[in-house]
């Protein structure tokens, strides 16, 4: 085989092979995690984050507008401290509130973050005041046979 | 000697052979590592190289890529399906494919597809004397026919691990969204958002590096210590294969505990 064949072949295979590294890079994955340059942190305490994970996404009206970055055990209050990343982008009140969610029956859990109507924006740093926890599904069960015999029990 | 004596001394002849094997391996690897000047002053050398490891595997990894994909595309439906949970099957068979079957099928794949090729041309090439010609001629053979495959190899190996991906990602479109019907929209846009670039795809590629770097080493080292005899080059080729693919298995594992441990 000629030298210019082989060049040839090796360079339609190099090609190939960037072409495919692009092709999982673009079409495939995308950049989720949050660049430190142009994101804020803000933290958010919870009396029980359930099966939040660190990377759960942060939503507002159901667009993606964050990351969790870090889940932290503060044994001050007892409380779990979770920082979020927030994309520089958008900016929300200072008395909006942080619950966490979860997407479907069975799918993960991720924080939802409702706009108040404060004129002043969560900078970096700030705490979310209001928070509401993740549902954990043997205390509602618990609340639920609670009520029941509550009713059905003889005054 | 007595018979247990006898045990004894065949042990200590095996831990002696199985050091100095590591230590000239080691040796051997520091040399390709050294002479690798060659390698890219002419290029041409490694390209003829690329050539014979890189663009002739294309077929088989190509192939392998599309069916591998296809049969994560079947198998998840089944599963996923009694859960309701359809669209999630892009995000599981490019995180599949993208961080585990890709780098490591592809690896197995090119390890005995061109690692056991290098084995059998370099051992002949020591069997037929090839090699001490060469060092006659005052060229030395680590760096003009070693060194070039070397770099061959860890060059092929991470671009042939993205086509097998990308290709295993197609063959799961094909089956789940145009066979079966699962949406489209739903099966790129999950895909996009759980897939990380620099969590998964990047962590892959550095994977398929390491196996690069593995398979061909191992392949040169068994060529290059084969005994010169037909037995011996064919008995190399036979350990390149096995102990290529037993050190892909081994690395992905240890690779996979310091990537993605934390990662959900």
């Amino acid at each position: 085989m000629s030298r210019a064949w082989l060049d040839l072949w090796v360079g339609l295979f190099v090609v190939a092979g960037i072409g495919a590294l692009m092709f999982l890079a673009l079409k495939v994955g995308s950049m989720n995690t949050v660049n430190k340059a142009d994101s804020y942190q803000v933290i958010a305490h919870f009396d029980n984050i359930g099966g939040l994970k660190v990377r759960a996404p942060v939503k507002s009206a159901g667009v993606v507008v964050g990351r969790v970055t870090a889940i932290n055990f503060d044994d001050k209050s007892y409380e779990a401290e979770v920082t979020i990343s927030l994309d520089k982008r958008y900016a929300f009140p200072r008395d909006s509130s942080a619950s966490i969610l979860t997407s479907g029956l069975l799918g993960e859990q991720y924080i939802g973050l409702e706009a108040g109507g404060d004129s002043l924006k969560l900078a970096n740093g700030d705490r979310v005041k209001l928070t509401q926890s993740a549902v954990v599904l043997e205390n509602l069960i618990g609340q639920f046979l609670y009520s029941k015999a509550q009713e059905g029990a003889p005054q | 000697m007595i018979a247990p004596l006898r045990v004894i001394a065949r042990l200590g002849r095996y831990t002696l052979n199985g050091v100095s094997r590591t230590g000239f391996a080691a040796r051997f690897f520091l040399a390709i590592l050294l002479h690798s000047g060659t390698a890219f002053r002419r290029f041409g050398l490694t390209i003829r190289e690329i050539y014979f490891a890189g663009v002739l595997s294309l077929i088989i990894i190509l192939v392998s890529g599309l069916f591998v994909g296809m049969v994560l595309g079947l198998q998840g439906y089944e599963t996923l399906e009694t859960y309701g949970s359809e669209e999630v099957l892009g995000v599981l068979v490019a995180l599949s494919l993208v961080r585990e079957l890709g780098p490591v099928v592809a690896a197995l794949l090119f390890a005995s597809r061109a690692g056991s090729a290098i084995t059998a041309e370099i051992g002949l090439m020591k069997a037929t004397e090839q090699l001490s010609a060469m060092e006659m001629m005052a060229v030395d053979p680590v760096a003009r026919v070693v060194a070039p495959r070397f770099w061959a190899g860890v060059i092929s190996m991470p671009m042939l691990a993205a086509l097998f991906s990308a290709m295993g990602i197609f063959g799961g479109y094909l089956v789940g969204v145009v066979m079966i019907g699962v949406d489209e929209g739903s099966f790129w846009s999950q895909m996009q958002a759980k897939v990380d670039f620099g969590e998964d795809i990047l962590n892959g590629v550095i994977k398929s590096v390491v196996f690069g770097v593995a398979v061909t080493a191992i392949a040169l080292f068994e060529g290059y210590d084969a005994p010169p005899t037909a037995e011996g080059v064919s008995g190399a080729t036979t350990r390149t294969v096995v102990t290529s693919s037993l050190a892909i298995l081994g690395l992905d594992f240890i690779l996979t505990a310091f990537m993605f441990r934390g990662v959900s």
